[in-house]
């Protein structure tokens, strides 16, 4: 009697758990492994290739500095976005968010241009924090009180407020002495960041973001409130069976990411770039999302996959100095890692087997 | 304002919506099948510089298209296998396929940046081109504009009058009820995934070989987020997209006007016009239940899952 082998894809009983952590890290090996491909297919080293882009950026005190700069907005935003992922509210609108903290504290240090007052810098966070929940707020009660699709409306919503930024940095805010450029005058220092480590551009705005993995870790996993947030995004029925408010929960998942990325526009602003300019970041809110996903919405995972994000970064400026690559090299690095994992998370709830069915005997 | 003026802007506006009438109308059927994919301006980058180099290299319109089409659909299909095969989550699935089309196509085009192509030449059609204002109007386009159009009915054909379209609407509205009267549910929304890669492809290489003809980093510049708003704004019908994209498209042509025409206003006003109508749209519709219910596939964005039968 003959066996006939299939390959089949069946569900597994139990969620494989340390798949959740071990994915990520597949992930990343996998994203690398493909980058050294492409490396060589482009006739370069892989070795010098990667040594470009993975290890020259920080192999100094100065280059660390940067990762921590760039990886900064990433965990700040991470946070705050996987508060509302975990409720399932899907906040794609950081991006404009952090565009309107910079625009509310950025209007307070061009306000206050003259002072030397030390509650300029607080005043630029509370300011920017309030701009960017405003602006989460939108798709908020957009969704609780319309039921509107909170991820089109908080998405329509980045072009609106970068639009806006845009608007002011060309017309109202514009420096009169900057030769027609589109850029507000330099911040007085009153409105700057101190740099906290001689010899590296590390800024103070650095320390919200590691308190932010704090607050956000005790919120997340050891209060109430964060466990019904990862209830309503598990088993939305439970909850409400439970008495959990879900308008409160979408309220709370959006302005916990507008709150994160205001507050991020002005650690940028008043940190690393020092005056409003039309963009004030590269893509921080979009690659915060992959961020908070490949940190498994975890504030622990959400800093190291800020780091690895950071790196990407900084890989592709140096590879666009060392290697004649475009520095938009970092997002087929950044997509091929989101790519990647949302592949092996397959394996958490799935597995592939070989299954073996006895051949009938010949009629 | 002459009369030669206004028909100069009407014609502009014309070739202006063309890329979001492409790209929307593909994810407009990939959205009937109830998948968002929220990975269009990747799309659509990827198939623009693969038109661009077929274009730059063979001089032929009908490769660049065909290539800028297989292009688009390749990224779509690694967007269908990761939420189809894999069910990951397609917000995610989407905004990575975006990332990534932005960094693949600025690395596909590095040796191309600049690079200025001829253009496509518009049909001049005797007789009826020549036509005083009607001619210009109507018969003075190239000839993707043209075919936008067919695609356009050939769409609204499909979905309303045929039953693959109706099976297509009815898996979106219940992956369920589809699975349960015997069709591949994942079939088919693979199918609605792949058109709606090849339809941003080919807007793409509207973009870049016709609209202006050459390579520029990132030269799609938000047109398929504008796309992802326009199958919102229009409420998923295929008529609507089209009146929308020649007004979204109008509204990019106005900003060049109107600053001659000594009007003050900011040209960001006009930008976030599309957006906030798209939001007001999406308020209008959604805030009761019927009327989410007759405008927008109620499976949207919701993983489809075979076991759970």
């Amino acid at each position: 009697m003959g066996v006939k082998l299939l390959f089949k894809v069946e569900p597994r009983p139990v969620p494989l758990k340390k798949m959740r952590y071990l994915s990520p890290l597949i992930a990343a090996v996998m994203m690398l492994f493909s980058g050294l491909i492409i490396f060589s297919m482009l006739g370069k080293n892989p070795a010098i290739a990667f040594h470009a882009f993975f290890i020259e950026p920080v192999n100094d005190f100065y280059g660390l500095g940067e990762l921590i700069i760039k990886a900064s907005p990433l965990m700040l935003i991470g946070v705050g976005l996987a508060i509302g992922f975990r409720a399932n509210i899907w906040n794609i609108g950081a991006e404009g968010q952090l565009a309107m903290g910079a625009v509310f504290g950025g209007g307070i240090a061009l306000y206050f241009n003259e002072s030397t007052s030390g509650f300029v810098l607080p005043a630029m966070f509370i300011a920017g924090a309030v701009g960017g929940m405003l602006w989460a707020s939108i798709p908020a009660f957009l969704k609780t009180r319309f039921n509107a699709n909170e991820i089109l409306v908080s998405l329509m919503l980045n072009y609106v407020a970068i639009l806006f930024l845009s608007l002011l940095i060309h017309g109202p805010w514009k420096d009169p002495q900057g030769y027609g450029f589109p850029q507000s005058i330099l911040f007085s220092d009153s409105a700057l960041l101190p740099v906290l480590i001689e010899g590296t551009r590390l800024h103070a705005g650095v320390i919200i973001s590691f308190a932010a993995i704090g607050v956000g870790w005790i919120f997340l996993l050891r209060s109430f409130l964060g466990y019904q947030l990862q209830v309503s995004g598990l088993a939305i029925n439970a909850a409400s069976y439970a008495g959990f408010k879900y308008k409160k929960m979408i309220w709370i998942g959006l302005l916990a990411g507008g709150l994160a990325a205001g507050l991020a526009g002005v650690s940028e602003i008043a940190g690393p770039i020092g005056q409003l300019l039309p963009s004030v970041s590269p893509g921080y809110g979009f690659a915060a999302i992959i961020v908070a996903y490949v940190g498994r919405l975890h504030p622990g995972g959400i800093f190291l996959s800020s780091l690895l994000m950071a790196l990407l970064y900084l890989g592709g400026e140096s590879g666009q100095m060392n290697l004649d690559l475009p520095s938009a090299v970092t997002g087929i690095f950044q997509g091929m890692l989101l790519f990647y994992l949302l592949a092996a998370d397959f394996l958490i709830n799935f597995r592939f087997r070989w299954k073996s069915i006895p051949l009938r005997q010949g009629i | 304002m002459s009369a030669d003026t206004i028909l100069n802007i009407l014609v502009a506006t014309i070739a202006a919506g063309t890329p979001l009438v492409y790209a929307a109308l593909g994810e407009l059927v990939t959205e009937k099948s109830g998948v968002l994919n929220l990975g269009v301006e990747g799309m659509m980058l990827v198939g623009a510089i693969s038109g661009f180099i077929t274009m730059a290299k063979t001089g032929s319109l009908f490769l660049a298209v065909v290539c800028g089409m297989t292009a688009g659909a390749l990224m779509s299909l690694v967007f269908a296998i990761l939420t189809l095969y894999l069910m990951a989550n397609q917000v995610a699935s989407g905004l990575a396929l975006t990332i990534f089309g932005i960094g693949l196509s600025a690395f596909m085009g590095i040796k191309y940046t600049s690079v200025a192509l001829n253009g496509v030449p518009e049909l001049h059609i005797p007789i009826l081109s020549d036509i005083p204002i009607l001619g210009r109007l109507v018969f003075s386009y190239d000839i993707l504009i043209y075919l936008s159009l067919l695609i356009l009915a050939g769409v609204a054909w499909f979905l309303y009058k045929t039953r693959a379209g109706t099976i297509l609407r009815a898996i979106g509205e219940s992956p369920k009820s589809g699975h349960a009267l015997g069709f591949s549910v994942i079939g088919i929304r693979y199918l609605a995934v792949l058109f709606g890669g090849a339809m941003a492809g080919i807007g793409g290489v509207y973009v870049a070989v016709a609209y202006t003809p050459m390579w520029v980093e990132g030269m799609v510049a938000g047109r398929g987020w504008v796309a992802i708003a326009l199958v919102v704004f229009a409420t998923w019908r295929p008529l609507r997209v089209m009146v929308g994209a020649y007004l979204f498209g109008g509204v990019t042509i106005a900003q060049f006007h109107i600053q001659g025409l000594g009007i003050e206003i900011p040209s960001q006003f006009l930008s976030m016009l599309p957006y906030l109508a798209t939001i007001a749209v999406l308020v209008i519709i959604s805030r009761d239940k019927n009327t989410i219910r007759v405008n927008s596939p109620a499976s949207l964005g919701i993983t489809y899952h075979p076991e759970n039968n």
